[in-house]
């Protein structure tokens, strides 16, 4: 698997996250996404983008646009932050369970709106969350 | 700070979402559209969002929101426009907007506001026909 391409882009305010929704649209339109496919990723990158700034305190986030060997093109997002991290993520990763007041369907709601989910966090350290979407 | 303007039209509120609403801008318009219910006697609310390019659990939290709020201050609320995609994206989600009454356009939305609640089932026959 090879990174076409990439960027890198911080999640520090709330307007932060309606760029990662608008650069996220670009990246999947470019990759000439279908319009559902379009719309899942940027919802899943709208809401991971609010875990970002709201729990991890701020963060970034990596577009990579990736080509495999089976000849497939995707786009994968990353966030990163180095916020408090998450204790426990099966209960996080739970439908409804939520600590900050949502509703809790951002890890779980998104998990379902891609292909490839990947998360990985340290309490004290901070969180990465990985999503990738073929076309 | 930006706003999302609300139109009254007699006992009537619409609301067109045409940008790409961040956080705080939804949340004043929920504040703002609850006052005006409260304020002046409305008995039905029409969000329009056919521009919106997607509905996440914030946005979907904030038309929840608005709906409940509206139905204890006795007004009801109809959503109008939902893209297919974002339909078919909101339902993967795990979101489901109970209680949310929807319409295709703002036609058919106004059409549902003007029907008195206990002919609703009446409503929705005759759309299917036509």
């Amino acid at each position: 698997m090879q990174v076409e391409k990439h960027e890198t882009f911080d999640i520090l305010v709330e307007s932060d996250i309606v760029e990662v929704r608008q650069r996220a649209r670009q990246w999947a339109i470019e990759l000439k996404f279908g319009i559902v496919d379009q719309t899942k990723m940027l919802t899943a990158a709208s809401e991971l983008a609010r875990n970002t700034l709201i729990y991890g305190g701020g963060g970034r986030v990596y577009f990579e646009m990736l080509h495999d060997d089976l000849n497939r093109s995707g786009l994968r997002l990353t966030f990163e932050d180095e916020g408090p991290g998450i204790p426990d993520i099966d209960i996080a990763m739970a439908d409804h369970y939520s600590t900050g007041g949502g509703l809790g369907l951002g890890l779980s709601g998104s998990k379902r709106l891609v292909n490839d989910f990947q998360i990985k966090s340290e309490p004290g350290l901070g969180t990465r969350v990985s999503v990738t979407r073929w076309k | 700070m930006d706003k999302i303007p609300v139109l009254q039209l007699g006992d009537l509120l619409l609301v067109t979402i045409q940008v790409d609403m961040h956080d705080k801008l939804a949340l004043a318009l929920q504040d703002d559209l609850t006052r005006k219910i409260a304020d002046s006697k409305i008995r039905g609310v029409l969000i329009e969002i056919y521009a919106l390019s997607m509905v996440d659990s914030f946005i979907g939290r904030m038309i929840n929101n608005i709906a409940s709020m509206a139905r204890i201050l006795d007004a009801e609320t109809v959503v109008v426009g939902m893209q297919p995609a974002v339909a078919i994206t909101l339902v993967e989600l795990g979101l489901s907007l109970h209680g949310v009454r929807t319409a295709l356009n703002v036609d058919k939305g106004m059409a549902l506001l003007r029907t008195p609640l206990g002919s609703v089932e009446g409503y929705s026959d005759a759309s299917r026909e036509t």
